[in-house]
């Protein structure tokens, strides 16, 4: 199994203690594009923080790749994030303050494991499989959001992740884009047998791939 | 961990907001730059006033001082030993201010591996006749040369040469304020009468400054063998010895040492010098209090630019939490800027500081009482330099350190929800 959460129940004490996350077990095999989908406030997003390991304040559970990550330091957890999870978020795209280049780099400068001429080669090449290799050298900023969550796409494909896991990854985005970016998922599923984890409100998309976990006030049904 | 990225990503986020950040970098560079020429200023000042005062001052002195016998004959009676005598009116017994024995003296100390040099010296009050009117001084009969090697005698010897004293028989070197007085040029021949009643001419072959201007209204120079003459005294009279010595700081030793050995009075410059000292601690103490307060304001510099730094990149914090980054590069990235505006403001800084003191140390300062000196003292010592790229270092570290270790705590969670 790729990912297991057991039993994980989480809540917010904002001055009252408000369960938000409900006993939520969920297992990801290897290689399934899978979509999380429910009402807004459901707790969605909430869930993913905890498998992609930013949040650690829960109780329950976390497998990831036959390792338990539950009670795992802060710069551990970090390296877990940088060499096994590629992340798309919805509003938090890329740091302007570089190229878009140098965003797809940077989290595999991080791990350090390829050389930077390689690295920068490898970026490339994700670059062009997403159409974006004509802006490499250009600053984040002067993109449209299409065109930067496709960056975000290839920054999350950088080190060849075990996963990639998205919150609303098309939330912000029109009905064109929201196509070319789910068309790259399901490439990048189909071809590549990439494990996808993307949370999203839009039944369209959430129909369109191999899973489906739908959630409740804070339980998978 | 990956520096190069490190430095990378600092590079980026500080040139992001390169104005702010030179800003750092200016106060960082100004304070320095003040911290450097303040320092510099105020111990060349101080090495000034000591050379004034020390470069003269002979380490150890022999001398006669007049006063009343210590062994008086009621402490030798075995009746009143156990007392506590109190000795009234006693006159000064034969003893006069020549140091018997002063060749021996001299010579044993030439054999002294601690003493760098002697020069014996005498000491004549004689009158100075000006018309009607005799004018009081003093005429120090020294050994040019050892003088003048020792003590920098030629550097106050503002006008004529100094050599003259030894070269021309019966020549005097006169106190600026003293020839002032008398209006005698070089050249001129002065009358003067001895304590004895003689007269005698001498001939004026320069004038001196000693920074003192009371001291140049009376004292005057000649050779130790012209005022031997003056006063009608072989060439063993010699009132006091005055010895330098490698080491300063064997002084006071040295000079107990002597006093036993030769049964003079010995005085060491410590002693004669102690309120100098103090002077000079407190000049460098307020030069480094105004220094470190320039660069702790500085360093509130640096904090205000991180934090806002810190609070404009949340977003990019963030997403290099997200994507792999753990908080101690976070913190690191936020150090290595805070230490950049430190070695780049720390480094212009010592650059302008050395080109303040250059400038300080080309103003022109004349002033009668220095005759050596004819612009403002500054001292170059690296020592000050190294100070200033420490302290810089370590204040800029200090300021960073703080919004660092909040740019490290913060969690992506809160600012990716939170839009
Ligand atoms: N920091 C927080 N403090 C208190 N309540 C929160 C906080 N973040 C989210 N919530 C609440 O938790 C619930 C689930 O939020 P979320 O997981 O964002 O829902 P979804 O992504 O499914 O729309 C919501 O009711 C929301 O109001
Ligand atoms: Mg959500």
């Amino acid at each position: 199994m790729l990912l297991e959460a057991k039993h994980i129940n989480k809540s917010f004490h904002d001055p009252v203690t408000v369960p938000i996350l409900k006993d939520v077990s969920i297992e990801i095999p290897k290689g399934q594009f899978t979509s999380i989908v429910g009402k807004s406030g459901c707790g969605k997003s909430t869930l993913l923080y905890i498998l992609s390991t930013m949040d650690t304040d829960y109780e329950g559970e976390l497998w990831i790749d036959g390792e338990r990550l539950t009670g795992k330091t802060e710069a551990e957890l970090a390296r877990v994030r940088n060499e096994k999870i590629g992340f798309v978020f919805q509003f938090h795209y890329l740091l302007n303050e570089f190229s878009v280049l140098q965003n797809v780099m940077l989290p595999g400068l991080k791990l350090g494991k390829i050389s930077h001429q390689e690295l920068e080669h490898r970026a490339f090449e994700h670059l062009r499989k997403l159409g974006m290799d004509s802006k490499a050298l250009k600053k984040a900023n002067q993109l449209s959001g299409g065109e930067k969550q496709r960056v975000a796409i290839a920054r999350a494909l950088i080190n060849d992740p075990l996963i990639i896991m998205g919150d609303e990854p098309t939330g912000n985005l029109d009905k064109k884009n929201t196509e070319v970016v789910f068309d790259i998922f399901r490439q990048l599923s189909e071809e590549y047998k990439q494990s996808l984890l993307i949370v999203t409100h839009d039944p369209n998309f959430a129909e369109r791939t191999q899973r489906i976990i739908e959630m409740e006030d804070g339980r998978v049904i | 961990m990956n520096y190069p990225l490190i430095w990378n990503i600092a590079q980026s986020l500080s040139l992001a907001r390169w104005k702010q950040t030179l800003v750092a970098a200016v106060g960082v560079m100004f304070s320095i730059t003040m911290f450097i020429a303040l320092l510099g200023f105020m111990n060349g000042l101080n090495d000034l006033l000591d050379s004034l005062v020390l470069n003269r001052t002979p380490h150890v002195r022999l001398f006669n001082e007049i006063k009343a016998n210590e062994n008086q004959p009621i402490l030798l009676d075995n009746r009143y030993k156990k007392y506590h005598n109190f000795i009234r009116s006693i006159k000064p017994n034969g003893k006069n201010a020549q140091i018997a024995n002063s060749a021996a003296i001299i010579n044993t100390l030439k054999k002294d591996k601690r003493v760098l040099g002697i020069s014996p010296k005498m000491i004549a009050q004689v009158f100075f006749n000006v018309g009607e009117t005799d004018v009081t001084g003093v005429v120090n009969g020294i050994d040019v040369e050892a003088e003048a090697r020792l003590f920098s005698f030629g550097d106050y010897v503002t006008a004529g040469s100094y050599m003259d004293l030894k070269n021309i028989p019966n020549s005097i070197i006169l106190g600026k304020g003293l020839a002032d007085k008398m209006l005698a040029n070089i050249g001129d021949v002065v009358q003067i009468t001895t304590a004895k009643g003689d007269r005698f001419p001498l001939k004026v072959v320069g004038y001196f400054q000693s920074g003192l201007g009371e001291i140049d209204k009376v004292q005057s120079y000649t050779s130790l063998k012209t005022a031997q003459k003056l006063i009608g005294q072989s060439n063993a009279y010699v009132t006091d010895i005055q010895i330098k010595l490698y080491d300063l700081n064997m002084a006071p030793t040295v000079s107990k040492e002597y006093a036993q050995i030769f049964g003079t009075d010995a005085e060491d410059i410590q002693t004669a010098n102690a309120q100098f000292e103090t002077g000079s601690s407190l000049r460098s103490l307020i030069s480094y209090a105004v220094g470190i307060t320039l660069l702790i304001v500085a360093g509130f510099g640096i904090y205000n630019i991180l934090n806002m730094l810190i609070y404009e990149k949340m977003d990019t914090i963030a997403i290099l939490k997200a994507t792999g980054f753990a908080g101690s590069d976070v913190k690191k990235i936020f150090i290595t800027i805070a230490i950049s505006i430190g070695i780049l403001g720390g480094c212009t800084g010592l650059f302008f500081g050395f080109l303040l003191s250059l400038l300080i140390d080309n103003v022109p300062f004349k002033t009668a009482a220095l005759p050596t000196i004819s612009t403002y003292p500054v001292n170059y010592d690296l020592k000050y330099y190294l100070i200033g790229i420490t302290f810089s270092l370590i204040t800029t570290y200090l300021a960073g350190l703080f919004p660092a270790r909040k740019a490290s705590k913060i969690d992506p969670v809160d600012i990716i929800r939170g839009k």
